[in-house]
């Protein structure tokens, strides 16, 4: 691809054979020579360190930046207190999603962290409904995401003030000499890291974290299936523009003052199904036999009624099974509800599954 | 015995009327992590260029087309048990089926290991 974007890691995904992909216009590793397999076991079991300055780092400065983003997502971000961070979405008018994101309160503004895919329409989407705030793409930033339970004594060797961060905890800190943002949250369901770190300094400090025995290179495979084990939602895939956040599952997001006061976009429809409750749901399935059930297969009930679609699926690795996420009517959400998937035209039995697949082991 | 090779990036040993049928190690590097081989019974009959059986990576599932048209005689069930094989050994013991030739003419167009080695190059 002639204009395909490159991170500032490049170079060093090549020299370590990193197999690249286009990714949202990025030129990514999918999996390292070492495999999605053993790179996803790596976070599970030790600390894997992944790329992922595609997304876009955005602050926001200006009086009152808390109350002005409110406007724009259905989270309390009035009430983060300064150094934690919290995972909200931008809703729109209908009560879909135009992204979802992780908002950090710095202290003076906001630290805002989007998907790739989203980045320039969120960050013109920011600009237009926050006008008298200074709203800008940290372009030159780097974003290195540290993840699994060796993750916090690796970097706690570099900055023993890591150790003091709480699960969706952020500060700014020298590590090996750099100025850094250190956040205690990630991708994957185990405790991890995301470093914001200068594009000029990405790669010496990818290469000081890499020389740590503990930590090996993963690649989007990997993010993908640990972030499907963890039952966490991926834009585009599992929710788009006209899920909304009750459907999604995504209620515990809402803030508690905001379900009072509304006063965000499409209030009107996520109030009502916080009330009345959702037509659909996602939820997590687990398909009986080895076959994985893929994005875009059909969910019927056991009389074969279409009630739903696979919007995520693949093998867990850690799961050693087949693991899903899909929407179904509402009535079928419970844990247990035995439904079928058409995997390649045959009928497969699966059960709706609490979610996460893999229990997440955050710090708190 | 002789070895052939598809531009599917198959394998066969064909003995006598019986065909021996893989993916070859390419394959499985581009395919990566295999975690599903579904194969096919024993007694089907299978065109050329037909779906015949299918192998999923961690990413994605792949179709595994008949090289040539036969009746199966035999799957290896090995590979349902423990996909991981076909990353271990598709060349060799991670074979997915035996099929009896139903016409030994379409070996003809199939390449030798030194044609497909060359047919690598040309896609690299």
């Amino acid at each position: 691809m002639a204009d395909q974007l490159t991170t500032p890691l490049d170079a060093l995904h090549r020299e370590l054979g990193g197999r690249m992909v286009d990714f949202a216009g990025w030129a990514m590793p999918v999996q390292y020579p070492s495999g999605i397999i053993k790179e996803h076991t790596q976070a599970r079991e030790r600390a894997a360190l992944f790329d992922v300055s595609h997304m876009g780092q955005v602050s926001i400065e200006g009086p009152e930046a808390a109350a002005a983003i409110e406007r724009l997502v259905p989270a309390d971000i009035q009430g983060l207190a300064p150094g934690r961070a919290r995972y909200t979405q931008l809703t729109n008018e209908t009560g879909g999603m135009i992204d979802d994101l992780i908002i950090t309160a710095t202290g003076t503004g906001l630290f805002v962290v989007v998907n790739a895919g989203g980045r320039e329409a969120d960050l013109a989407h920011l600009e237009a409904h926050l006008p008298d705030h200074d709203v800008r793409l940290l372009a030159d930033r780097a974003l290195l995401a540290l993840q699994g339970p060796a993750a916090a004594s690796v970097l706690a060797a570099m900055a023993p003030e890591v150790a003091e961060l709480a699960f969706m905890e952020s500060r700014e800190l020298t590590l090996s000499g750099l100025e850094v943002r250190v956040s205690r949250l990630g991708y994957t369901g185990e405790d991890g890291f995301e470093i914001s770190v200068h594009a000029d300094h990405a790669q010496k400090l990818a290469r000081t974290l890499l020389a740590n025995e503990q930590v090996a290179p993963a690649g989007l495979g990997a993010r993908d299936s640990l972030r499907l084990e963890a039952g966490l939602c991926l834009y585009g895939h599992d929710i788009d523009a006209t899920t909304s956040p009750v459907e999604a599952a995504l209620t515990w997001t809402i803030g508690k003052r905001r379900r009072s006061e509304g006063g965000f976009p499409g209030a009107e429809r996520i109030l009502r199904e916080l009330q009345d409750g959702p037509e659909r749901r996602l939820v997590g399935l687990k398909p009986e036999g080895r076959a994985p059930a893929r994005e875009g297969a059909g969910i019927f009930d056991e009389a074969e009624k279409p009630v739903g679609r696979i919007t995520s699926g693949g093998f867990g690795p850690t799961v050693q099974a087949p693991v899903a996420m899909g929407y179904v009517e509402n009535h079928l959400r419970e844990p247990g509800t035995r439904l079928m998937i058409e995997l390649r035209g045959k009928p497969v039995p699966a059960e709706v599954t609490r979610l996460p697949f893999v229990p997440h082991r955050y710090h708190r | 015995m002789a070895r052939y090779f598809t531009k599917d990036h198959e394998w066969l040993d064909v003995t006598g009327d019986i065909a021996t049928v893989g993916i070859t190690d390419h394959a499985q590097e581009q395919l990566g992590d295999v975690v599903f081989v579904e194969l096919p019974e024993p007694g089907r009959e299978v065109a050329k260029g037909g779906e015949a059986a299918v192998v999923e990576s961690v990413k994605a599932a792949s179709d595994v087309y008949a090289p040539v048209s036969g009746k199966i005689t035999e799957s290896n069930s090995a590979l349902e048990d423990n996909p991981a094989m076909v990353n271990e050994d598709a060349e060799g013991g991670a074979w997915f089926f035996k099929l009896e030739l139903g016409d030994k003419g379409e070996l003809e167009g199939l390449m030798d290991a030194d044609a497909y080695a060359a047919f690598l190059e040309t896609i690299e």
